[in-house]
């Protein structure tokens, strides 16, 4: 697999330091810590965390400023965090009206995070965290680890984000991030693997002619491979396996996210909005909003996924709220 | 068996040279149902423990062993580091600033750790993970102490049941972690987790004859 690097064992190290270089006015990094806070965040504020895993840019560091997180700590890649480097993002951004974290559900993020928030809580600062979920792939926890936390994090930075930047308690912005880890679900596909760096070499593969429906965003298995078909019949399928789990009615207002793997064109990606928005509306459903493009990616794999999140007012406004962060602003 | 902090730390630098040995073969296991990374993560862990406690002089045991775990929690990410991490901790925290410890000791800092990793993972027994081995072992060790057989022999038979805990891995649908997206398909694999755990209750054992015989 050919990649432009230097060094393996150098790419998150890398990646920080061109990223902090390109967007000085934005971000900047904790000293000797794969952390990434606001360039400036006001004093008094409930500061949202997340992180994880390395491979998924711009998630999350791309996603730290106004109205959306406060801090990003980076992995490895598809490593999640450790302790100490999330517990160094805690304290960098914490300004005594505490932290939210917002971990995506894997077994390795889960127990580092929830350690972290021990750590901080016996240090007297006032943590609480929630586990997006949103992948239908997964089956229920029942039998697995639960289902993965993938594109539909995205909306809860952004809305949990504006909440804080409101100047909500932690309580509340809490509970508008469960909101939209309840209202949201997510589906993805894939056309062609992915190489970790360090491995060197790719962590599936798949025949030319196939694709795996519900693959994970390190490459996890999905729900089953076929023969590569349609776009359309590709968007209806992945779309009957969301609304099988959150049903829409008729004069539901949705916000759409088709999200690019980082391997397929945003041509493909629009045609594959133009038929994820007819079958909306077919529906009846209100598309209210719509982002198309690369949110959460899985190194070169090429593929997307598709999230559906579910509005009420509260979630349109906040939905709507001023953000300016690096790849997600609404100005 | 009255092992002081020294020698306790003779046998965790054994561990280390044993998952370091066992590196390549950890990370094809893990490869198979998880991301395969188990091996490389544990020997890079454990080689942050050898420089974590290389100069500590084991008269503290309780603090040694938080440093193990600092040094797993802090070195080897994923859903390992925490694991193992909480394990010694709470096996640090039970045995506190005692010099030395016995047979009825060590089985309480396993059950710490045992209870620790339980409550930290949401695991209980039969999901296809290192509770599998350690749990099996843990029981065989009180039972064995409790028929008073001699320290050896009770560790013995504690890592026999290990192995059998550790090799049934084979037949169990992984339910926690990665594996768990496989499913059925899981069948047929060793869990990396309980043969990582098996192999350090195996290295204790063997560590201990050696100092004991």
């Amino acid at each position: 697999m050919k990649k432009v690097i230097n060094n393996p064992n150098y790419v998150v190290e890398e990646m920080i330091n061109g990223l902090i270089k390109a967007y000085p006015e934005y971000l900047k990094r904790v000293d000797n810590y794969n952390v990434i806070v606001r360039k400036s965040a006001p004093n008094k504020k409930v500061a949202l965390v997340s992180g994880g895993g390395s491979g998924h840019e711009p998630a999350h560091a791309g996603y730290v400023g106004y109205g959306m997180l406060d801090a990003a700590v980076l992995g490895e890649v598809f490593t999640s965090p450790t302790p100490d480097q999330i517990y160094e993002a805690i304290k960098a951004v914490d300004a005594g009206d505490g932290v939210l974290l917002i971990i995506k559900n894997y077994t390795g993020d889960v127990m580092n995070f929830e350690i972290t928030k021990e750590m901080a809580e016996m240090e007297g600062i006032k943590v609480e965290s929630v586990i997006v979920n949103d992948d239908v792939a997964v089956e229920n926890s029942l039998y697995t680890a639960g289902r993965r936390g993938i594109a539909g994090t995205v909306f809860v930075h952004k809305i949990a984000g504006a909440m804080a930047e409101e100047g909500a308690s932690l309580e509340e912005v809490k509970r508008v991030a469960q909101k939209v880890i309840n209202n949201v679900r997510s589906m993805g596909m894939a056309l062609t693997p992915c190489t970790v760096p360090a491995a060197g070499k790719p962590n599936f593969t798949l025949q030319e002619d196939e694709m795996e429906i519900g693959m994970g965003i390190h490459g996890e298995p999905g729900t089953h491979r076929e023969k590569i078909k349609p776009a359309d019949e590709i968007v209806e399928h992945m779309l009957n396996k969301i609304f099988d789990d959150m049903p829409l009615s008729e004069n539901d207002d949705v916000a759409v996210m088709v999200n690019g793997l980082s391997g397929t064109p945003l041509m493909e990606l629009y045609i594959v909005n133009n038929k994820v928005n007819d079958v909306l509306k077919s529906k009846g459903v209100n598309v209210y909003r719509t982002y198309v493009g690369e949110y959460m990616t899985s190194l070169e794999m090429a593929g997307f996924s598709i999230s559906i999140l579910k509005l009420d007012e509260e979630l349109k406004r906040l939905l709507d709220a001023k953000a300016n962060t690096v790849a997600f602003k609404v100005l | 068996m009255s092992l002081n902090g020294q020698q306790i730390k003779q046998i965790i630098f054994k561990i280390a040279q044993m998952i370091d040995e066992n590196k390549m073969y950890l990370t094809e296991l893990d490869a198979a149902i998880g991301d395969g990374d188990h091996g490389i993560n544990m020997s890079k862990g454990f080689q942050a423990v050898i420089d974590k406690i290389k100069d500590d002089n084991g008269d503290n045991i309780g603090d040694m062993l938080k440093k193990v775990s600092m040094a797993l929690i802090a070195n080897v990410g994923g859903a390992s580091g925490p694991l193992y991490g909480t394990a010694f901790m709470k096996a640090g925290m039970w045995v506190g600033n005692r010099r030395e410890i016995s047979i009825e000791d060590y089985y309480n800092m396993l059950l710490e750790a045992l209870n620790g990793i339980k409550a930290r993972g949401r695991a209980s027994i039969g999901e296809k993970t290192m509770v599998d081995s350690l749990e099996p072992a843990i029981n065989e060790l009180k039972v064995s102490i409790d028929n008073k057989f001699n320290e050896l022999e009770c560790l013995e038979k504690m890592v026999n049941s290990a192995k059998l805990g550790m090799e049934n891995t084979k037949n169990i649908v992984a339910t926690k972690g990665r594996a768990s997206y496989l499913g059925e398909r899981s069948i047929g694999h060793l869990d990396p987790g309980a043969v990582s755990c098996y192999l350090i209750l195996k290295t204790i054992f063997e560590e201990v004859k050696k100092i004991k015989g």
